[in-house]
């Protein structure tokens, strides 16, 4: 009797998982979790809206007409003969995107406290809802782009063209969404006990937005800027979208593989901290 | 000898107190630094035994748990037990996944689910329905089960009217109905349950009581029951785990781990007694008081008193000067400050009603059976009646934590509605 109940438990808690003890099975069996989070992000954000799904739209647009006002009409940068607002469109739509899903999935832990502390499911759950959620706005964004893209494209003489770089745009999509989501989680990992770098991301946030390519194309940026752009893994994303749709800069793929590997390494990181964190943090949180 | 479901091997959980700072963060450092030279973390050898009330002492580490273990069998209901800060919860939370011991194995065969709190994630402007699906998601229910089970958790719960509803709608009664359901159709193998559950109305309860048999007598599932509620772990569990300061004093038959509970032999318990000595003594010319106790009726002030228990105050006080007509009054307060009653030795002095002076002792006896479980505060005044107040507002606070016997059967809540509880006598004939 005792030989056999030695092999067949099915839950063992200890103390300390290995660190790349990652329970990817069980992840994988709350998948139905994972899209009902989704779905109650969804409706829980146009409930009691009359333009519903609408609102998503709006900030972008305005977001658009602020930084062409700023950049274009005052600061004079180059668009490389794109339409101003079809170059800032293409920036914002990534960056909100990304910002949102970083914002919300470094909060995890401390925003979930209540919950976690009844129930156990895997942590990642949540961020991973968070990620794919947040994708159903960037869709809406996504389209708005292209709505004012094909007026642009088919109604004026507008120098903007399409390159084989379009094709990569679920690849694209898909780093971005990875890359927030592997920084929010070490963030939110990190924050569950000592909270300060939670007052950073605020302002570290907008410091990441203009260390990148949302509203100065790459090849406008010279010298000390352009080796800041350039360690940014976000660059090549923009950089490509706007390559892809636009056919304004061009494909580097130096830069470009340099920002799947950050991403890629972010997300390492930060399942390995997170996995490790969230077996303890209610006590800390 | 049928099969372990659950094994719990010495497991301890440490908790720091006080606040997380800056000095949280060289701890962490110098528990790293140990790490990194491969010796054991420091810290764990400051942890102290849990006893919330001592003060003399410099560490800031306490042992919530001390190498508990204990097998529990397939099948079986398990009842925890243990005074406020025992170790019960912290238990419970090792066990359903909440936080990780500090040293120790717990391993379990099966799905564990837990009703720490029922409602987890429920968002209020989801309707009814899709928050049965997202909660049971939560608590690890897949999609199709809760489908195939949907139409039996609208008709639990009762809301059926409701149900495409938002949940911000519904009455808070509703609520927790609606909550309760689908943590009842949960078919977890192992079932954990606080006593939480005190919610919902009386035909609410019945049903929750209901199911909780069914899960554990009809389907056969392991239940680990944590309760105050001493006749309903009696009438549900045959086996029974007793907690003191974080170890597990006692495992084994229900009946003696509640008369071990019961007999308080806790070292950490406070004594239900206030007394004064000399001029410290509450006083008025004519007399002065030395001592009230709250004693059972083997006269100990320390074990905790159940329903069962006669409830005696002992009020001594030495009178100075001759005094008549003097009455010492008890007036009882239950938690909401609700007289339960008022009481004095009035008609029970020598009919001239004079005492000379002298040491005295009154005892009013509250007989057995008759307060509820709950919390109570004892007033003690002296008075001469029209005349004046002697000695005024002396209170003792106490407890009657455990019921013996529950009128009603069972409930779910911690002790039956009302502010008494006696032992009335019915009759049930076929008429």
């Amino acid at each position: 009797m005792e030989q056999k109940n030695k092999d067949d438990w099915s839950i063992v808690i200890q103390p300390n998982k290995g660190l790349f003890n990652i329970n990817f099975r069980e992840i994988w069996s709350y998948r139905d979790l994972v899209l009902l989070l989704v779905k109650r992000d969804f409706i829980a954000f146009y409930k009691q809206t009359i333009l519903g799904p609408l609102w998503f739209a709006i900030q972008p647009i305005l977001t658009t007409a602020v930084y062409v006002l700023l950049f274009n009409k005052v600061a004079h940068v180059s668009t490389e003969g794109v339409p101003p607002i079809l170059f800032q469109m293409a920036g914002i739509t990534c960056w909100m995107y990304f910002s949102e899903v970083l914002v919300k999935t470094s909060d995890t832990f401390i925003a979930n406290a209540s919950i976690f502390g009844k129930v156990y499911f895997p942590r990642i759950v949540l961020p991973l809802s968070i990620t794919m959620s947040s994708m159903i706005r960037l869709g809406i964004q996504m389209g708005l782009f292209f709505l004012v893209w094909a007026y642009y494209y088919f109604f004026t003489d507008a120098n903007i063209h399409i390159t084989w770089a379009a094709a990569l745009l679920p690849v694209i999509i898909l780093l971005m969404g990875l890359q927030a989501l592997g920084l929010g989680i070490i963030i939110s990992s990190l924050t569950s006990k000592y909270r300060d770098l939670k007052y950073l991301l605020t302002f570290g946030i907008q410091l990441l937005q203009f260390t990148t390519t949302v509203a100065i194309p790459l090849s406008q940026a010279n010298g000390t800027l352009r080796s800041i752009f350039g360690y940014h893994p976000f660059t090549a994303i923009i950089e490509t979208f706007r390559f892809g749709f636009l056919g304004s800069g061009q494909f580097y793929q130096d830069y470009f593989t340099y920002s799947v590997i950050a991403t890629f390494t972010f997300l390492i990181i930060g399942l390995l901290i997170f996995n490790k964190i969230e077996r303890t943090f209610m006590d800390t949180v | 000898m049928s099969e372990i479901a659950i094994s719990v091997d010495k497991v301890s959980k440490m908790y720091r107190l006080g606040e997380v700072g800056t000095g949280t963060l060289s701890h962490d450092l110098n528990r790293w630094w140990h790490k990194v030279k491969g010796k054991e973390d420091p810290y764990l050898l400051l942890g102290e035994e849990n006893k919330r009330d001592s003060k003399d002492t410099n560490s800031n580490y306490v042992w919530a748990l001390k190498d508990i273990s204990f097998d529990v069998e397939d099948g079986q209901v398990l009842g925890i037990i243990g005074k406020n800060g025992a170790g019960k919860s912290t238990l419970l939370k090792l066990l359903s996944r909440v936080t990780a011991p500090t040293t120790g194995t717990i391993k379990a065969k099966g799905r564990i689910a837990s009703l720490l709190e029922v409602g987890t994630g429920f968002h209020p402007e989801l309707t009814g329905k899709e928050n049965i699906f997202l909660n049971g998601a939560i608590l690890g229910m897949t999609r199709p089960e809760i489908k195939r089970k949907l139409d039996e958790i609208v008709d639990f719960s009762g809301v059926a009217r409701y149900v495409d509803t938002p949940v911000k709608r519904y009455s808070s009664g509703m609520y927790v109905r609606l909550a309760f359901a689908v943590a009842a159709f949960l078919e977890p193998e192992i079932l954990i349950v606080d006593e939480v559950l005190a919610v919902g109305d009386a035909e609410f309860q019945k049903k929750c009581i209901g199911r909780m048999k069914d899960v554990s007598e009809g389907e056969g599932r392991t239940v680990l029951f944590v309760s105050h509620n001493l006749a309903t772990i009696r009438s549900l569990c045959s086996h029974t785990i007793l907690m003191e300061n974080g170890r597990l004093s006692y495992e084994g038959d229900t009946a003696v781990a509640i008369e071990k509970y019961m007999s308080g032999n806790d070292v950490g318990d406070r004594k239900r007694e206030v007394s004064w000595s000399g001029d410290a003594r509450p006083s008025a010319p004519e007399l002065a008081v030395s001592r009230i106790r709250i004693v059972n009726e083997k006269g100990d002030d320390t074990a905790l008193l159940a329903t069962e228990n006669e409830v005696n105050v002992e009020i001594e006080y030495e009178v100075r000067e001759t005094i008549k007509n003097l009455r010492v009054m008890v007036v009882l307060f239950n938690v909401e400050g609700i007289e339960v009653f008022s009481t004095s030795d009035f008609y029970f002095q020598n009919s001239s009603r004079v005492r000379t002076p002298g040491k005295y002792k009154s005892t009013c006896h509250i007989p057995s059976y008759l307060l509820n479980g709950g919390k109570y505060v004892a007033e003690i005044h002296f008075e001469i009646p029209s005349v004046k107040n002697v000695v005024s507002d002396l209170s003792l606070p106490f407890e009657i934590s455990e019921l013996s016997l529950n009128q009603l059967g069972v409930t779910m809540g911690k002790y039956p509605g009302g502010i008494v509880h006696p032992k009335l006598e019915w009759s049930v004939e076929q008429v």
